[in-house]
């Protein structure tokens, strides 16, 4: 049916290119028998260490779906996901994940420092080190002056920031996010976009961003999965070529941007079509 | 902020204002039934600002405080179990129900007959009483955790016991409070009822005593200590619970003002 569509989906699992993510033919179906609902057909894709590689696909297609199969908070239904070439099954302990509901991700009883404290307990880590991390992760974010306030003294953004830097403190091998940006306002967003680069150049951390944003994935990715069809499946995996460092406003006036977002977005279309 | 100070001035003056209608008006009173209010604030100075303090309120609030506070460690520690522990639920909850129906009073008999007359009929009667509130309250609370927080919990690999202490139980706190204002209201009936059987010492006693023996004015005195009780109890109880859910109260200002 779509053998039109070139599909160079990574599955060189060679020695010393070993995938820090590896998710191969992952499929869910929710329910049995006549009644079962297939939300996922098929997904196989890779990420590597220090990547940042994002999932694209139109509202409803299963994304959503995909990320609580990944962090173990729905069991899937076939195939194997493995973090640098070890398979994992339940929750990866390697793996952090950024909700897109920030007001329903970070705790309001706790302070901001707290908050990113609460997931390093079990960690049983020296106190100077959990305050080392918790202070650098704040830093990193740039929210060091609002380690003691609540999350709901903070502004939306505020709050996807000190989301993001609990994740960061947790050190995960991982990052994963889950339409980070889609409940903040435009100023935000771009914000948060570079943001997440800036995470990525100074602290080489590997992040798989979900979004139905077609110019966010854009010019987030070093690679993109376009993913379409009702069971999902992967449409392409494409390379974004970008001069970098980006910027929101050189970047997104290239003209290689707009080509690629034409190109990704004529695919997606194509698939609902 | 000018508002708010006349308000709370109000708020003052009124009840103020009728206690000193209610001692003008009822001055020159032969009502055997309503005496002036004077001869009931000097029965209130002699009966329980003295000796009854120690051997007749002291007695009845430790029942109050030891009942009410046993009440709520085990209401909290039932109901956690009962709202994580599906199967449990499915066995117990249409009983607690049923149980909770009973007036808490009407278990006052049923104590005396199996315990007998001592403090510790009392105690279990408050305790037993007021488990309930808390306990359906806590129940429904844990239940109301929020989903994505949950997920929280799951993705960040929580110990059981940080889920418990850090997330489960601060995110009941406010039905888990409204619960044990309940509680305390039940508790502090129950106080007096338990009271009024059996027994010469106490609030409740007295109160009966004086009614029985046609003293009126000692009978009012011992309504407005009750009355006073309660109040005061209550807003211990409120001073605590602001300052514990400072972050919840807070948090839903910010919602109202967004």
């Amino acid at each position: 049916m779509n053998a039109t569509m070139e599909t160079h989906t990574t599955n060189d699992v060679s020695p010393g290119n070993t995938p820090r993510l590896l998710v191969q033919s992952l499929a869910k179906t929710y329910g049995s028998g006549p009644k079962a609902v297939e939300v996922i057909e098929d997904l196989t894709f890779s990420v590597h260490a220090g990547e940042l590689v994002c999932i694209v696909g139109p509202s409803g297609v299963g994304k959503t779906t995909l990320l609580k199969c990944l962090a173990g908070l729905q069991p899937s239904s076939g195939g194997t996901m493995a973090i640098d070439g070890r398979k994992v099954s339940g929750p990866p302990a390697e793996m952090a994940l950024v909700f897109q509901d920030y007001s329903r991700s970070l705790m309001p009883w706790l302070t901001v420092e707290k908050n990113l404290q609460l997931p390093l307990r079990h960690l049983r880590l020296p106190a100077r080190e959990m305050r080392s991390r918790v202070e650098d992760a704040l830093g990193e974010v740039g929210l060091s002056h609002a380690a003691k306030r609540y999350p709901w003294q903070l502004s939306g953004g505020m709050q996807q920031r000190a989301a993001i830097a609990r994740a960061l403190a947790y050190r995960p091998e991982i990052l994963i996010m889950d339409e980070p940006f889609a409940s903040v306002d435009a100023q935000t967003r771009f914000e948060l976009e570079d943001l997440c680069l800036k995470i990525r150049d100074e602290l080489g951390m590997t992040i798989l961003l979900v979004t139905h944003d077609i110019d966010e994935a854009v010019y987030l990715s070093d690679r993109i999965v376009a993913i379409g069809h009702k069971p999902a499946r992967v449409l392409e995996v494409m390379d974004v070529v970008l001069p970098s460092p980006r910027n929101q406003i050189d970047t997104r006036a290239l003209p290689e941007f707009s080509a690629q977002r034409t190109k990704v977005l004529s695919l997606i279309r194509q698939a609902q079509a | 902020m000018k508002r708010h100070a006349f308000n709370l001035a109000l708020a003052v003056a009124t009840p103020l204002l009728l206690v000193v209608v209610w001692y003008g008006t009822s001055s020159s009173s032969t009502n055997a039934f309503f005496p002036p209010l004077r001869q009931i604030l000097s029965r209130f100075a002699d009966l329980w600002l003295f000796e009854h303090f120690t051997s007749d309120i002291l007695p009845s609030l430790g029942n109050l405080v030891v009942g009410f506070v046993s009440a709520v460690v085990l209401g909290v520690a039932l109901g956690f179990v009962l709202a994580t522990v599906p199967l449990l639920r499915a066995m117990f909850e249409p009983s607690l129900h049923l149980l909770r129906g009973i007036p808490p009073v009407a278990l006052v008999p049923i104590l005396i007959t199996l315990v007998g007359f001592g403090n510790e009929m009392r105690i279990s009667s408050i305790m037993i009483a007021a488990v309930f509130p808390t306990m359906i309250a806590t129940i429904d609370g844990i239940r109301a955790v929020d989903s994505g927080l949950k997920d929280v919990c799951t993705v960040y690999q929580l110990s059981k016991r940080d889920r418990l202490l850090s997330v489960y139980l601060p995110s009941a706190g406010p039905q888990i409070a409204a619960g044990m204002q309940v509680s305390l209201l039940v508790a502090f009936i129950v106080m007096i009822a338990s009271e009024m059987m059996g027994t010469a010492q106490g609030i409740g006693a007295m109160t009966l005593l004086a009614q029985q023996t046609f003293m009126a004015a000692d009978m009012w005195a011992g309504i407005l200590l009750l009355g006073l009780i309660g109040f005061l109890s209550n807003l211990l109880f409120d001073l605590i619970k602001n300052r514990v859910l400072s972050w919840y109260i807070g948090s839903k200002k910010m919602e109202k003002v967004s």
